[in-house]
């Protein structure tokens, strides 16, 4: 009996809602849509318009150099396949050293707090300069000079550190009474890392882990600055020639093709974390 | 040698048309310039040698230094009602008011620039000139096409090098480019380049000055080459101010000023082979 006299309070709660939803939907579109309408409006009818349009969004630049800048995002692809793996790896090998809590092995984690102060407090571009041209300056042969090996081991070191310090929280966001119930159970330290910390450290890290990688996506394009000609330099090169900011947009737009799906997932990686949490 | 006597003859002609409708040098830029009674003139930051020497464009000292004072006399402003302002490249090329009346940094006059930018008559013909390290002509690294294509090549992204290397020399490998001269310098010192193209002026300069094995191994003569170098004044498009310009160089040409503004600020090479 008292069922069904809950049944249409449920009901008109459902519906209240939906209403509610509903018209939230409506204010929200109207809203945008004016906001829209207005820039449309507006915008065009800015003296400087038409010299902005030619120069930023011209469109025979843009069909002339696209197909280039995919090209040359080729390279900025390679740079990302191999340096994404290597950072994961050398970013992990810190944050252990950070977290080595043996006495002994307390010259590991100063080199780990070191090493994170200097690669996340100095510059990207200036580690580039600095291992891209300073390396290969010792006198290293033509092949071991390779712009792209030292350009790579730059973004590599930068990033780690980063890296480090994600893996870092994880490692220390796990429950200390987690160690003691491996300890008790006999594990050694190690064993207690890789079997218990870790692998529940590494799923709680991977959304904002993903955000280092989507920025990384685009710091790739940092190691043009000692020569490899990638999808920000071969815009640049256009930019130049044509007098015109077109390809600069068109790069931008193939950068966004790949960063947004990547926040994207991230965003829903962290909302499902938070459910799950929660 | 008549190619370019006749290219300049060409230039000659068009700016006399122009200088119908300019009046006396002094008349000509008034009401014209961005401040009045002021020639506002922007070059880059840093401005390197020979074109402006200490980068203090202010004292006249170092090509581009010199011509624009000249022009400047030339329209009739005297040298303290000349200011000075920087721009980088693409501040020179961004849509929206100039900061400048004209603006000088080695702007290569290209067809596809004109479209957004107006340039002046040609100031300066450059050749272009190939500079390697002693150890690419121990390697065998010589004066010809067929050499130069072999070689790795790294080039300045903001400058006509890049297609210039592409088209002329046509290299095996893909150039590798850079920010600017230092870097493509400091890249050959590191070993990851063989060659680069620049003016010859400041090919010579990297290698008496800068470099510590830098040789210039060559050079494409102005007229010879697919596209010319010409540096030009680059002013807003449109900008009326722009006839007053070419009749100032156009005469400082003819008056021989030009020239020898030429001869006291940029070297000439006597001894560098041209390239075949």
């Amino acid at each position: 009996m008292a069922e069904d006299a809950a049944l249409p309070l449920k009901m008109s709660r459902a519906a209240y809602n939906a209403q509610k939803k509903r018209r939230s939907l409506i204010v929200a579109s109207t809203s945008m849509l004016t906001v829209l309408a207005l820039i449309y409006y507006f915008v065009p009818r800015a003296p400087g318009w038409e010299r902005v349009k030619d120069s930023f969004f011209n469109w025979d630049v843009f069909i002339g150099t696209f197909p280039k800048l995919l090209d040359a995002f080729l390279i900025d692809v390679m740079i990302f396949a191999w340096c994404a793996p290597a950072i994961a790896i050398w970013g992990l090998v810190i944050a252990l050293c950070r977290d080595a809590r043996s006495p002994a092995l307390f010259p590991l984690r100063v080199f780990a707090t070191v090493y994170n102060d200097v690669f996340r407090g100095v510059p990207v571009i200036l580690v580039i300069y600095l291992i891209g041209f300073g390396i290969p300056g010792l006198g290293l042969s033509r092949t071991w000079s390779n712009p792209y090996i030292w350009g790579s081991l730059a973004l590599i070191l930068s990033y780690s550190a980063y890296v480090a310090e994600v893996y870092r929280a994880g490692i220390e966001s796990i429950h200390e009474s987690q160690r003691s119930a491996a300890k008790s159970l006999g594990l050694s330290h190690w064993h207690t890392m890789s079997h218990v910390i870790l692998p529940q450290a590494f799923r709680r890290v991977i959304p904002a882990n993903m955000n280092n990688f989507i920025s990384l996506q685009k710091d790739v394009a940092l190691v043009s600055f000692i020569g490899p000609v990638e999808l920000l330099r071969q815009a640049g090169v256009e930019k130049s020639l044509l007098a015109n900011f077109t390809p600069y947009v068109g790069a931008a737009l193939i950068f966004l093709s790949v960063t947004i799906p990547a926040t994207r997932l991230a965003d829903h990686l962290i909302a499902k974390q938070n459910r799950e949490r929660g | 040698m008549s190619k370019k006597s006749l290219t300049f003859a060409g230039i000659i002609v068009t700016s006399m048309l122009s200088l119908g409708t300019a009046h006396a040098a002094g008349e000509c830029a008034v009401g014209k310039t961005i401040e009045e009674g002021v020639l506002t003139v922007a070059t880059g930051n840093p401005a390197y040698f020979p074109w402006v020497i200490d980068n203090a464009p202010e004292a006249g000292k170092g090509f581009e230094a010199a011509v624009a004072y000249a022009v400047a006399a030339q329209m009739g402003f005297e040298a303290d009602q000349v200011t000075w302002t920087t721009s980088s490249f693409d501040q020179a090329i961004q849509p929206g008011q100039k900061n400048f009346d004209f603006n000088l940094q080695q702007f290569s006059i290209t067809e596809d620039r004109e479209k957004v930018v107006d340039f002046s008559v040609p100031y300066y013909t450059s050749a272009l000139a190939v500079i390697v390290r002693q150890q690419a002509i121990d390697a065998g690294a010589l004066p010809t096409l067929e050499s130069l294509k072999g070689l790795v090549w790294g080039a300045d992204a903001n400058t006509t090098a890049t297609p210039i290397i592409q088209s002329l020399i046509a290299p095996s490998s893909d150039p590798l480019l850079y920010d600017d001269t230092v870097d493509v310098i400091e890249a050959m010192n590191a070993n990851q380049i063989d060659a680069t193209l620049l003016d010859l002026p400041v090919a010579l300069y990297q290698a008496a000055a800068v470099m510590d094995d830098g040789v210039v191994l060559g050079q494409f003569p102005a007229d010879e080459s697919n596209s010319p170098d010409h540096f030009g004044l680059l002013m807003e498009k449109g900008n009326p101010i722009k006839t007053c310009v070419d009749a100032a160089l156009t005469a400082l040409s003819e008056s021989g000023q030009l020239a020898e503004i030429e001869a006291e600020w940029l070297q000439q090479a006597t001894d560098v082979p041209m390239i075949e």
